[in-house]
Parts: structure tokens; C-alpha cells; sequence
């Protein structure tokens, strides 16, 4: 068992067991903490498949940014000491065995006969932050060489060179118009004493 | 060094992607509701970063789409901690099964 495998093992086995906590357990401010491991869990994985700036942008982001929003979330809706909103035993039933159904048939789709085409690994890291930040500015990509998997055999589709300015801009605004809302839905009222 | 191969990481993006699922069926609470939203994100994300690594055409792209998938995530759980606080203003509840206000 080579390193790699090993890490992701450990990595991949402290994830799905986050991710399990955050679904079975009844307390609210435990399912934040359960996914707090989760998402650190992700951004491991991240990193072992060589995406760095992705890993730290989920760190950054998703563990700095939004589990604190969820956490102010409990905080001001909490309804006396912690209370749990508990679903019914039938609600549980109906949800596990969807979520198994849906488990096995993604996992069928993901082993099976139209798995996705195994592609050796092309040498190299992934591009880091310099091309994508590039490709974030409106560059091209630098090396559009590889071809388009997936196809039928016998044809050949190389991949056209692009550039996310537009995406970039898009979001950007965005998330200006997205906080602005927020900000207005959730500002202290005043009651009118009637 | 053995390569690990996309399959792996197919089946825990795959698992968490039922366990989001599994949480928005069975929370009642509307915060547990979001977490189950930001659990199936991340399975998505995790695809994106996983295809990028072992398909060479989409080296750029999976990284880019999966950056753009975090930051609307932010944004969406912003909005809806904001909708969850004003239905809690009005409610003084947050249990979802309670919010059929609009019902005809």
C-alpha cells in the first residue's frame, strides 16, 4: 500500500464519518461541529489530488467563512438550551433509504460499466495559482494541448482554449447584490408596540 | 507510486452527496436543512477537483468551476442564515414543518 493511498484512506474514512455525524446527530450546534470535520476532511482531499489553491480557498472560505455564519446561525435562533428538533422514526426511515438507494446508484455509475474512461494522469502538477488566476483575468489557457475524453473512438476533439473573465465578473457582482439582500432581509426591526 | 485513480474519490463524493441528501429529508431544524445544502456542494465540489486531476482536458476548468462553486456557496448560505433569521423574528421557530405560510 503505497502512501497515497494510505493518506486518502484515512482522509476518506474521517470525512464519510463527519459526514455521517452531521446526519445522525440531534443537536444542532454537534451537526456544525461534525461538518466543520467534514469540510476540513474535503479540503485534505483536495490537497492529495494536487489542487492547493483550492484546498486553501476551502479552508479560507468554507471553514472561515461560512461555518462561522452557521454558527451565528444556531446561536441567534437557538430556542432555550439547545434544543433538537427531532424528525419521526418514519421520516428517518423514508430519508436512509433513499439516501442508500441513491448512494448505491451513484456508486454503480462511478464502478460500473459506463464508469467514466480511465485516463492516465497527464505528468505534472495541476495548474496552480498562476494559471488560474490567468484564466480568471481573461488569459487563454497556456496549454490547451490534451483532447476531450469520453468520445467514441476514431474521433478526436481537442479542447478549445478559454478564459473565465465573464464567470469572474458574474460572481463578483453577484456576491455584491447577494450581500446587499442578505444584509437588508436580516436588519433588526424595529416592533411597533401596539 | 501507485496511482489512486478517479474512482475513489468518485465513491466519497458520492457518499457525501447522500449523506446532504439523507440530512435534507430528516432535518426539521432549517440551520440542518442548510448543512445538508453545504454537504451536497461539497460533493459536487469534490467531483470537480477530482476530474480535474485525472482528466487531462479539464485541468483548468474543474479548479476554476469548483473556486466559483465556493464562493456562490457562501453567498447562498448568507442569503438563507438571512431568511432563516427573519422567519425567525416572525416565528420564533426554526422548525421548517411550520413554515406554510403560503399554503393556498
Amino acid at each position: 500500500m503505497s502512501l497515497a493511498v494510505a493518506l486518502f484512506a484515512v482522509v476518506a474514512l474521517a470525512t464519510g464519518a463527519s459526514a455521517l455525524g452531521v446526519v445522525l446527530s440531534r443537536n444542532i450546534v454537534r451537526a456544525a461541529v461534525w461538518l466543520l470535520f467534514t469540510l476540513i476532511g474535503v479540503a485534505l482531499n483536495y490537497l492529495l489530488l494536487g489542487a492547493e489553491f483550492v484546498g486553501a480557498a476551502q479552508l479560507i472560505v468554507y471553514v472561515g467563512g461560512t461555518l462561522v455564519l452557521v454558527v451565528f446561525g444556531v446561536m441567534l435562533t437557538a430556542q432555550g438550551p439547545l434544543r433538537s428538533l427531532a424528525a419521526r422514526p418514519a421520516e428517518w426511515a423514508v430519508g436512509g433509504v433513499r439516501a442508500a438507494a441513491l448512494f448505491g446508484l451513484l456508486a454503480a455509475l462511478a464502478l460500473g460499466p459506463h464508469a467514466p474512461p480511465a485516463v492516465t494522469p497527464p505528468d505534472g502538477p495541476l495548474p496552480g495559482v498562476g494559471p488560474l488566476g490567468l484564466a480568471f483575468l481573461g488569459f487563454p489557457d497556456a496549454s490547451p494541448a490534451a483532447n476531450v475524453t469520453g468520445v467514441p473512438d476514431g474521433k478526436v476533439f481537442p479542447r478549445t482554449p478559454v478564459a473565465y473573465l465573464l464567470p469572474f465578473e458574474v460572481v463578483s457582482v453577484h456576491l455584491l447584490v447577494v450581500l446587499i439582500g442578505a444584509a437588508y432581509l436580516a436588519r433588526a426591526k424595529r416592533r411597533a408596540k401596539a | 507510486m501507485i496511482e489512486l485513480g478517479l474512482p475513489p474519490f468518485l465513491l466519497l463524493s458520492a457518499f457525501l452527496f447522500a449523506c446532504g441528501v439523507s440530512c435534507l429529508a430528516v432535518k426539521r431544524n432549517a440551520i440542518g436543512v442548510l448543512m445538508g445544502v453545504e454537504l451536497i456542494l461539497n460533493a459536487a465540489n469534490l467531483n470537480f477537483v477530482a476530474f480535474a486531476r485525472y482528466n487531462p482536458a479539464f485541468r483548468v476548468e474543474g479548479q476554476v468551476f469548483a473556486l466559483l462553486v465556493v464562493v456562490l456557496a457562501a453567498a447562498e448560505a448568507a442569503v438563507a442564515l438571512a431568511i432563516i433569521l427573519n422567519f425567525y423574528n416572525n416565528h420564533a421557530t426554526v422548525d421548517v414543518d411550520r413554515a406554510d405560510d403560503l399554503r393556498g
